[in-house]
């Protein structure tokens, strides 16, 4: 397990190298200069090598890497060029409400997609099983923004149920645990589980309907063992490789949901990256994703080390 | 003589056993759901190319007196937009780029990801393992976001919107040529090519392609949807397209702010895309089972 768990750990470092490698190389492929949206269109060329200067944009490419490396490895990611903040602080600070969304979403998406793959894969081919299949289609095609805009036309223009925009009232960008936020995380939230949902519904319908097939189901069955005994033992195998997709999907939701912070005015890192965008803010951009690419390399790596835990038979391959 | 040409004709055909397509075909056309997700798909691609006959409408043409008409409005059925353009017309026009945005990426990513992952499965050894850690540094992104961070820091267009989604598409298309590449490569075959003395180039062409290229693309035809929604989503953020062009992620971006006005037109947009990326979605799963494919 140690040794497993070290190989994996070193295997994750290259990649890590390798991430910050694009998330470097994202503001170098951009074209025309980094500084051109803080630079008037007049600026002296004095002024203009003056904040290359600043930036570092003088030196070359690999000095530049590795600098700017180093500064990230001390928790330093530059300055917002739009807004002159610290770009760490500014993640940071909209992390925290994009993990509030995309745990609960996953939380719902696991529990619901969970439940709808195992009564399909435990009743293959019945009426059941062809309603979760259906639905666990719908769940992986439908776009999730749009589905976002019409659970806020049902639920908020029509209906008047729930908050449409924004993370708390008046648009506050703390959260807190009282219903008044909670009512504005219910709809982002349901649209945000809907792609981890047919996920999982697709995944544990098969591992089931493949556990149900092995022998030592039969076995189980000639013991004598009811359908409730047997069904402990189906849980038991499913369970690793349901957490597994379950952790993935989180980190999917993480890095993913721009799209859907963008339709609900959530204030997270997706919000940011939107603004990022926009005011052509590159340093802003950068470490977001940067944080965000992180963010989904160490999920893995605890996911492949606690599905190991789980289900040793996999430290072999 | 010619009785007799005719007989052998009959015979060779009688007895030529039915081909590995053919049984495909078989068994792809009794998959109703399959079948009808093609017709839905095929039908969306003519619209697209015939759009300019199909349009009651032309798409850029509108008033401010129009504006966001309701769904039924006499002469515009699915109303107008907010600058007073027919509706029914621009989700019909709308085809041609949301289409050619979706699926392009993958066609190019097939082909590229398709060589990269067949020439590392073939290579094997040092070749193989430095291909696939590259590929896997792209893999430690989550897709939405290389393609946002990519489009991104290149500016909003086509051409960048393409460029950044073919990026996305390549390493997972490149993993699986890699993967069956490998499994193919093992086949005693492959190795009675290799000691008759056929070169590399000549085994991967004759033997190789014919056995994987199938599966390769069945996994790339399920990833035109994931593309549709990636390639909607990048205009529906302001990437991608750009005003005044059809497109349907950009008419729901547009339309986004209409939603307390004329809620349920706002969403029109969207159900195309739905529709295209589910009937794409259901064609490739029913290619994959009349293949039969596992993955």
């Amino acid at each position: 397990m140690l040794i497993f768990t070290a190989r994996r750990i070193a295997y994750t470092i290259p990649i890590m190298l390798g991430v910050s490698l694009v998330c470097f190389a994202l503001v170098h492929i951009s074209p025309g200069d980094p500084l051109v949206s803080i630079l008037p269109p007049d600026a002296s060329v004095e002024l203009q090598e003056q904040l290359m200067a600043i930036y570092g944009f003088d030196r070359s490419y690999p000095e530049q890497f590795f600098r700017w490396l180093g500064r990230a490895l001390q928790g330093d990611l530059g300055n917002s060029i739009a807004t002159g903040r610290p770009v760490t602080s500014e993640v940071m600070n909209a992390v925290g409400n994009t993990l509030i969304l995309a745990v609960t979403a996953t939380i719902i998406g696991f529990t619901l997609g969970g439940l709808f793959g195992f009564v399909a894969g435990f009743f293959r081919d019945s009426w059941i099983d062809k309603l979760a299949s259906t639905l666990a289609v719908v769940g992986v095609s439908v776009p999730h923004y749009w589905l976002g805009m019409v659970l806020v036309i049902i639920f908020s223009v029509e209906l008047g149920w729930f908050p449409a925009t924004g993370a708390g009232p008046g648009g506050s960008s703390q959260w807190a645990w009282d219903w008044e936020h909670m009512s504005h995380l219910v709809l982002p939230a349901v649209t945000m589980s809907v792609i981890p949902m047919g996920i999982v519904a697709r995944t544990v319908r098969a591992l089931v309907a493949d556990i149900l097939q092995q022998e030592f189901v039969t076995g189980l069955r000639a013991k004598g063992l009811l359908d409730r005994g047997v069904l402990a033992h189906v849980i038991k195998n499913a369970a690793p490789t349901a957490l597994a997709v379950m952790g993935l999907q989180l980190g999917y939701l993480l890095g993913g949901s721009i799209l859907i912070e963008t339709v609900f005015s959530w204030p997270g890192t997706g919000f940011l990256l939107g603004q990022a965008i926009f005011q052509r803010d590159l340093p802003l951009l950068q470490g977001t994703i940067l944080v965000l690419a992180m963010f989904f390399v160490i999920l893995n790596l605890v996911v492949d080390v606690v599905q190991s835990a789980l289900d040793p038979r996999l430290q072999r391959g | 003589m010619a009785v007799a040409q005719t007989d052998i004709e009959t015979l060779a055909t009688a007895d030529k056993p039915r081909g590995y397509w053919s049984g495909v075909g078989r068994r792809f056309l009794k998959d109703k759901v399959a079948v009808a997700a093609g017709c839905v798909a095929g039908g969306l691609i003519l619209m697209a190319i015939f759009a300019p006959w199909v349009a009651p409408q032309d798409p850029f043409d509108g008033t401010m007196i129009r504006r966001l008409s309701p769904i039924g409005t006499e002469g515009y059925p699915l109303g107008a937009d907010e600058l007073g353009r027919d509706m029914l017309s621009r989700l019909i026009y709308g085809a041609r780029l949301s289409l050619f945005m979706g699926v392009t990426p993958v066609l190019i990513a097939f082909v590229i990801g398709s060589a990269i992952g067949i020439a590392a499965g073939y290579a094997g050894g040092w070749v193989n393992s430095i291909t696939m850690r590259v590929l896997d540094v792209f893999y430690a992104f989550p897709s939405v976001l290389l393609a946002i961070a990519i489009s991104g820091a290149l500016g909003a267009g086509i051409l960048n919107g393409l460029l950044s989604l073919t990026v996305v598409f390549i390493p997972p298309i490149a993993r699986v040529a890699e993967s069956v590449t490998t499994a193919v490569r093992k086949l005693e075959y492959i190795e009675a090519a290799r000691a008759s003395g056929a070169s590399a180039f000549t085994i991967v062409r004759a033997h190789v392609l014919g056995n994987v290229l199938g599966p390769i693309f069945v996994y790339a035809t399920s990833l035109i949807s994931v593309s549709m929604i990636l390639a909607a989503g990048l205009s529906f953020l302001g990437l991608g397209v750009s005003p005044p062009n059809p497109e349907w992620g950009l008419m729901l971006n547009t339309l986004r702010n209409a939603i307390y006005v004329q809620p349920w037109l706002a969403a029109l947009p969207g159900v195309m895309i739905f529709l295209t990326s589910i009937s794409f979605n259901m064609l490739s799963d029913g290619l994959r089972s009349a293949m039969d494919i596992k993955q």
